[in-house]
């Protein structure tokens, strides 16, 4: 924590030569981020052990679904490489909103041991150094891990190409991206209400992944109506991935939803950007 | 004995002052069940009998495992990053200086954790599992008595393993890397991802025969009555003890290495 008093203030909020709060809580978080990749760099030995161990985490994961495929030809109707499409794509986007504001779910603890307080008074957006908190640049391991597995996937299968489905693909990874983050977000504002919450919001991220890297075939349709929509994560990969190896949904949406994703990554930072607002209002220091 | 009692009764009162860490660990416990129960159905339903389990011992498999996670360590969590932050700070100088051994010290505080953990957050999972799902449980109540010395030598072994992990602090300095590699072979070999009864040909016996096989694979096994008869549950319980005493005794060899160490650094 120490360290952070080492960034040099940013210019107070409002000042209209240097931009809006946006541009100063980019900056913010670009400086904040900077410190704690030197201070990462510290321990190299642990840098890259951590960082292969990311990658190795998930890697494990796809080794237990290829050790499934050793014994089955088809998993719910899909394919090794059919799910290696979904199981990359997923796990790219997971790293990279793990990467760039996966610490967010810290904030229970900085409220509970009430450093937070000191964020409070930085004239740097809350969520910006809340984003930043702990950079972790080891989350490239899996970022890198999940491209590769997706790399081999589009490699191997024998797909109709046409220029939509060769946009959707990185495409997905990055709306993917951006659906998960505004799931960390809410997280992180419902802690706020809860205190020491950390997990729940794991359950959506981490479990949503899980659950993404398999074909929406083999859950229950309840299942597949929550995860499309009431918490969107079904448009992280599945309706892009389903409409790229021209499957049909099982919900049986059309085809363009497929499309929809980056939408879908726009309208849900709305509500988790109200929550974040509502959850920094109705803050109450511990007074620890 | 009275003082480590003592220090697993605090291990177990510190953790229960956790109440909505437990209550949201239960439910992710609950929603990582649900998802990996209907993909062994798939792959069930595909393959039926494989890794000898039906369907209903598969989903047991499930979601006895996400009860014992937690308690095990399985996913991270536990001593050994506290551990590590004391040989950090050189604060473990204190802790060796006081008149209890430093291995059973963190054993009875980690077993005191585990139990809390055990009821904490596994037994509403597990009834969540059994309710939505169809579960082969035992009714026989000794299988059950056999399963419970089976997690507690499995809790054991796992604390055995972190131990050393968190020992390697006395080299390294930032366990970071180490801990995330300890959690990346507890989490595939122990069974957790898939059963090792699945892994295939020879892989599948190396996998079987190593520690962290004792941490999942064989408590699910007992309860499931893959070891039956006396000889079987003494053949599985017996391996767990056997893991157990290789590897508090070379933690132990390690810790007597790292305090000298600590001797020659002053603290």
């Amino acid at each position: 924590m120490g360290g952070v008093v080492g960034v040099r203030p940013a210019p107070v909020r409002h000042d209209s030569r240097r931009g809006g709060p946006v541009r100063e809580g980019l900056r913010g978080y670009r400086l904040i981020v900077g410190m704690w990749i030197r201070s990462t760099m510290t321990y190299r030995t642990s840098f890259v052990l951590t960082t292969v161990g990311h990658a190795a985490i998930t890697l494990l994961d796809f080794v237990a679904i290829y050790i499934m495929f050793s014994h089955v030809e088809a998993l719910g109707g899909f394919t090794l490489p059919e799910i290696a499409l979904l199981y990359g794509s997923c796990s790219a986007s997971l790293g990279l909103a793990d990467m760039l504001l996966g610490n967010t779910d810290r904030i229970g603890a900085r409220i509970r041991d009430g450093s937070l307080d000191t964020m409070l008074v930085r004239p740097v957006p809350v969520l910006a150094q809340v984003a930043a908190d702990r950079f972790a640049l080891r989350r490239l391991g899996r970022i890198g891990q999940g491209l590769g597995v997706m790399g081999w996937a589009v490699w191997t299968l024998d797909v109709d190409w046409t220029a939509g489905k060769v946009l959707l693909v990185p495409g997905m990874v990055l709306a993917g991206a951006a659906i998960f983050a505004a799931v960390m977000v809410t997280g992180a504002a419902f802690q706020f209400v809860t205190g020491d919450a950390a997990e729940v919001q794991n359950s959506f991220t981490y479990g949503g992944c899980t659950m993404l890297q398999y074909p929406p075939t083999i859950f229950a349709k309840d299942l597949l109506r929550g995860v499309t929509f009431v918490v969107p994560l079904a448009f992280v990969n599945w309706l892009p991935a389903l409409h790229v190896l021209g499957r049909p949904d099982p919900l049986g949406l059309p085809g363009w939803v497929a499309y929809l994703s980056p939408l879908v990554a726009f309208v849900v930072f709305l509500p988790a950007s109200l929550a974040w607002r509502a959850g920094v209002r109705s803050y109450r220091s511990t007074g620890s | 004995m009275r003082l480590y009692l003592a220090v697993a009764a605090g291990g177990f009162r510190r953790y229960a002052t956790y109440g909505t860490a437990t209550a949201a660990g239960v439910f992710t416990n609950t929603v990582f069940g649900f998802i990996v129960a209907y993909t062994y159905i798939a792959l069930w339903d595909e393959r039926p009998g494989l890794g000898g389990y039906d369907q209903a011992q598969a989903l047991t498999f499930v979601w006895v495992s996400q009860s014992l996670l937690a308690a095990g360590a399985l996913i991270g969590g536990g001593f050994q990053e506290e551990l590590q932050e004391r040989i950090r700070t050189g604060d473990i100088a204190v802790d060796l200086y006081r008149p209890a051994d430093l291995q059973m010290w963190w054993l009875a505080a980690d077993l005191g954790r585990a139990g809390f953990q055990l009821l904490g957050r596994g037994v509403v999972p597990l009834v969540a599992g059994a309710l939505a799902f169809p579960l082969a449980l035992p009714v026989d109540p000794l299988r059950w008595l056999l399963f419970l010395v089976s997690v507690l030598l499995a809790l054991v072994v796992s604390f055995a393993l972190r131990y050393m992990v968190g020992l390697v602090a006395f080299w390294l300095m930032d366990g970071a890397g180490v801990n995330i590699m300890a959690t990346v072979t507890s989490i595939f070999f122990s069974g957790m991802l898939l059963p090792l009864t699945v892994f295939p040909g020879g892989f599948g016996e190396f996998v079987r025969a190593l520690p962290w096989s004792a941490m999942l694979q064989v408590p699910l096994d007992v309860l499931l009555g893959k070891h039956a008869g006396a000889g079987g549950a003494a053949e599985a319980l017996g391996f767990q003890a056997g893991w157990a005493l290789v590897l508090l005794g070379t933690g132990r060899l390690l810790q007597s290495a790292a305090t000298r160490k600590v001797v020659v650094q002053g603290g």
